[in-house]
């Protein structure tokens, strides 16, 4: 399935609820206009869910990357939030755990900005 | 009667589809190979990585060239092939993903992921000067001589 977002709001984080394949192709796209379009839109907290994202490849993962450096660039912060066990498992071999601030309940990851 | 290799091989254009194309045959491959689920996941994560580095690296995204995937089946392993028509390169010129001083580059993870995935992993010079990966997955329960799968 391609991915596809949607977007939530609680108080001033912004969270994008996702459901799909990240992967060299639509689905990169897809990650990239998401964030680029929440930055533009002046938003500096974004949660990125990734409870139904089962399927990651290096250019997802990629895309990923880009989207934390951009927010960090515009001076916010982006966080992950449910990690599937694959994909969970590719963050941690490529040791980007060390990079992304991972969360497992949304409660605590909306408490944990800045 | 001596196990025979089974080789399947295909030629696929240079095209963002093949990627999905390559993985979907070599998962069904992997499958009725009799690889587990989460082998066939790996195996199929690690030749959809090969077919994106023959597209992009390789063939540079060049609809002239193509991309060739062959398949050796032997009674203990899978050997996965792809082979670019490009200017081929050495594993050791491509930076480290793992350094630190790496981690927040957007491309580059791709040989990493292969090597992690499968149970062997070299890059070769093809005939032509293209890259050939070579990937290997062992079957977790050999085929004997006579076709049946050894517990």
């Amino acid at each position: 399935m391609a991915l596809q977002g949607t977007f939530r709001e609680i108080g001033e984080i912004a969270i994008m609820d996702f459901s799909g394949k990240i992967t060299l192709g639509e689905g990169s796209a897809t990650l990239r206009n998401t964030i680029r379009g929440l930055v533009d839109k002046g938003h500096r907290k974004i949660l990125i869910n990734l409870f139904d994202v089962d399927y990651i490849d290096s250019s997802g993962i990629g895309e990923l990357v880009s989207a934390y450096t951009t927010v960090r660039s515009a001076g916010g912060e982006l966080k992950l939030l449910n990690l599937t066990r694959r994909v969970h498992d590719i963050l941690q071999i490529t040791r980007l755990f060390t990079v992304f601030d991972v969360q497992s309940e949304e409660e605590v990851a909306l408490r944990s900005f800045r | 009667m001596a196990a025979i290799t089974q080789r399947i091989e295909i030629t696929l254009e240079t095209l963002l589809e093949s990627v999905d194309l390559a993985e979907s045959v070599v998962m069904r491959v992997s499958e009725a190979a009799g690889f587990d689920e989460e082998d066939v996941h790996k195996i199929g994560m690690a030749v959809r990585e090969g077919v994106i580095n023959a597209y992009n690296y390789g063939n540079q995204q060049d609809r002239a060239k193509k991309i060739r995937m062959t398949l050796e089946l032997d009674p203990d392993r899978m050997i996965v092939y792809v082979l670019d028509q490009g200017k081929g390169f050495e594993l050791h010129e491509v930076p480290d993903p793992l350094a630190e001083e790496n981690l927040l580059r957007t491309s580059g993870r791709g040989l990493f992921l292969m090597k992690a995935f499968m149970d062997e992993f070299s890059i070769h010079r093809g005939p032509g000067g293209g890259a050939e990966l070579v990937m290997v997955k062992k079957l977790p329960h050999p085929v004997s001589g006579n076709g049946k799968h050894q517990s």
